[in-house]
């Protein structure tokens, strides 16, 4: 009966703090992304703004909600509940602070995770957050029009095939700590202290999550299936009001998502040094682990945010090669490289040497496949009339 | 006509390096940009209606009928804006000029602008011999009704006497000195606008613009051709 209570005090709070942490995610994006232009971004609703995803929420709430007349009405009104559904529903094994060391005043009431215990964290964050392609699918094929259908192809076909990757980078870090279990994970790295961070023994799977988990949540620079220029909503074209707010908020909680993953998974999740050790023995020890984990959290979306901001996107055509031909490669090899090391009881910070390595030869290799693209091309090009002048200069010198 | 080849001159493509090649250095250098962007922070925005814009001074907004230093409108109802708007929205009635201005041949009784036909591109006020019809700085005039819209000589007067002081609004051409609202009474000769080879027809002619090529042109010419000789001798 405890335990159910504090399951139900835990979900609230989550969701509470997630779903108000994505209205101002929104806000933040929007000041962020204003100040990089040179604008001010949203300063007239509330002192600079702050009321603006209030502002936002009574529009969504109150506005008329369309639905189109052929449409299949209920994969229409099931899809953005889909993709709002389960991107929520993987936060349910994610910790969100410091789970061993709850004060005893709170520990009846709140935890620190939703569902303790489980031994499968990753396997489930990811099952679950692959459901939310068919929030997309469904989007866009109930929504009887023909550029909306060819969007949501689009958007399925990149987030199954950056899924491979995703999964198979945290292959090396489960094989490492030897658990899928988040909250043990997090206790091997918080044990090692600065340099048991697994970013120094995976740096090229830390780069090849993050980029893929970009990839799944459709951010920028893979953004091509919703972006105005191009079509006109892709697959939420013909969304409006709260069903298009609720695309919205899958999408941010993704974000949200993704970021406490990197952080748990490669950053060390509550460690600091001198700030947030294990070995605190103060009484407030608790709080400020929970400071420090939700302020690298900040910085991971803050710093997604401005890749948004920066990069310009990638074509399809490019984002497709970008998964098969280059992050399945890496991952594999870095698969390769953590059972070399587990096998033959090396050093485990030789793996960054060898990750370096691997990130050097896919650089070389992909400057040669450049460079021969370039030079075949040009080959037919050229006169022979070069030859010729060359051969005139020849003989005059002689 | 085959190009000879040493005139060609081949561009290559900068070698992409290794580095490059990752597309890392070039994610650090935007990041840098945007980043720079956002701890330097300069926004251009202006905050309207707050902080209204700078306008130039050549800015056309609303029109306005100017007086001279009788008070008396300086347009003399000639039609040459009429004429010259594209946009057709001006209607001018004429009426004989009061004894009392002697200076004057007529006035317009009645000036009638529709400022929502029209398309502010100014040939109104290039036309104006007179420096009657200018268009002044102010862009936010609005009116709750479409006859409110449609200005007429009293409402453009008001608007002279509220923005003649205004800095904003300075002459722009000095064609008043053309017409009978003011003392100048001869221009000096006007020569052509390019230059023109001494056997070319256009090069004969006392003024720019007339050129004889029919008959009745040639029979024109010679009337006063030996007068134009006359004068410059």
């Amino acid at each position: 009966m405890q335990d159910l209570i504090a399951t139900i005090v835990t979900i609230s709070v989550l969701l509470g703090g997630v779903l108000g942490a994505v209205s101002y995610l929104i806000y933040v994006e929007r000041k962020i992304s204003a100040f990089m232009q040179d604008r001010i971004g949203p300063n007239r609703v509330g002192p600079i703004g702050l009321f603006q995803p209030i502002a936002d929420g009574l529009k969504f709430i109150l506005k008329e909600d369309v639905i189109p007349a052929n449409v299949d009405k209920t994969l229409y009104l099931l899809a953005p509940c889909l993709s709002a559904l389960t991107t929520m529903l993987a936060l349910a094994v994610v910790p969100f602070g410091p789970v061993e060391s709850m004060p005893e005043i709170l520990r009846p009431w709140l935890r620190f995770i939703i569902s303790p215990n489980i031994d499968i964290g990753i396997l489930f964050v990811f099952a679950v957050g692959s459901l939310a392609v068919y929030g997309i699918i469904l989007g866009g094929w109930a929504s009887n029009n023909k550029y909306s259908m060819l969007g949501s192809l689009r958007a399925s076909a990149q987030v199954v095939s950056y899924e491979i990757p995703l999964g198979m980078s945290v292959v090396g870090i489960a094989l490492l700590a030897g658990t899928l279990n988040l909250e043990k994970i997090m206790a091997i790295q918080t044990d090692g202290g600065f340099w048991g961070w697994n970013v120094w023994t995976q740096p090229l799977a830390c780069l090849i999550f993050f980029t893929a988990a970009l990839a799944e949540s459709n951010r920028l620079p893979f953004d091509l299936v919703e972006c105005e220029q191009e079509l006109v909503g892709g697959f939420h074209t013909e969304y409006s009001a709260m069903k298009f707010a609720l695309f919205f908020l899958g999408e941010y909680t993704h974000v949200i998502t993704i970021s406490f993953l990197t952080v748990i998974l490669f950053f060390g999740g509550w460690q600091f040094p001198w700030i947030a050790d294990p070995a605190g023995s103060l009484s407030v020890a608790w709080l400020l682990k929970l400071g420090v984990l939700l302020t690298k959290v900040l910085l991971v979306i803050l710093f997604i945010m401005l890749i948004r901001w920066t990069i310009p996107r990638f074509r399809f055509d490019q984002l497709m090669g970008l998964a098969w031909k280059v992050l399945i490669p890496l991952a594999t090899a870095n698969v390769v490289a953590v059972m070399f090391v587990l096998q033959f009881g090396w050093n485990r910070y030789w793996l960054f040497a060898i990750s370096a390595a691997l990130f050097s030869i896919a650089g070389l290799i992909s400057v040669s496949a450049t460079h021969a693209e370039l030079t075949h091309g040009r080959r037919r090009i050229r006169p022979r009339a070069a030859s010729e002048t060359s051969g005139h200069g020849h003989a005059h010198a002689h | 006509m085959p190009i000879d080849a040493k005139d060609v001159t081949w561009v290559e493509e900068p070698k992409i390096g290794f580095w490059e090649a990752t597309f890392l250095p070039a994610i650090v250098e935007g990041l840098r940009t945007t980043v720079g962007h956002v701890t330097n922070y300069q926004p251009v925005t202006e905050q309207y209606p707050e902080e209204k814009p700078e306008l130039p001074l050549h800015y056309r907004g609303v029109h306005r009928l100017n007086r001279d230093e009788q008070g008396r409108v300086k347009c003399v109802a000639c039609m040459m804006c009429a004429t010259a708007c594209p946009a057709n929205c001006i209607e001018i009635t004429a009426e004989k000029a009061p004894p009392e201005w002697p200076d004057r041949d007529k006035f317009p009784m009645e000036f009638i602008l529709d400022e929502l036909r029209c398309i502010y591109c100014g040939m109104c006020e290039e036309a104006c011999p007179c420096d009657a019809i200018e268009l002044t700085h102010l862009y936010d005039m609005t009116g709750s009704s479409r006859a409110e819209m449609t200005f007429n000589k009293e409402k453009m007067l008001a608007i002279f006497d509220a923005t003649k002081d205004s800095g904003k609004d300075p002459i722009r051409t000095r064609r008043g000195k053309l017409s009978g609202t003011s003392e100048i009474v001869e221009l000096a000769t006007l020569g052509p606008a390019t230059s023109v080879v001494a056997e070319d027809r256009s090069a004969k002619q006392a003024t720019a613009g007339v050129i004889k090529g029919t008959a009745v042109m040639e029979t024109a010419w010679e009337n006063v051709a030996d007068k134009i000789e006359n004068k410059k001798a």
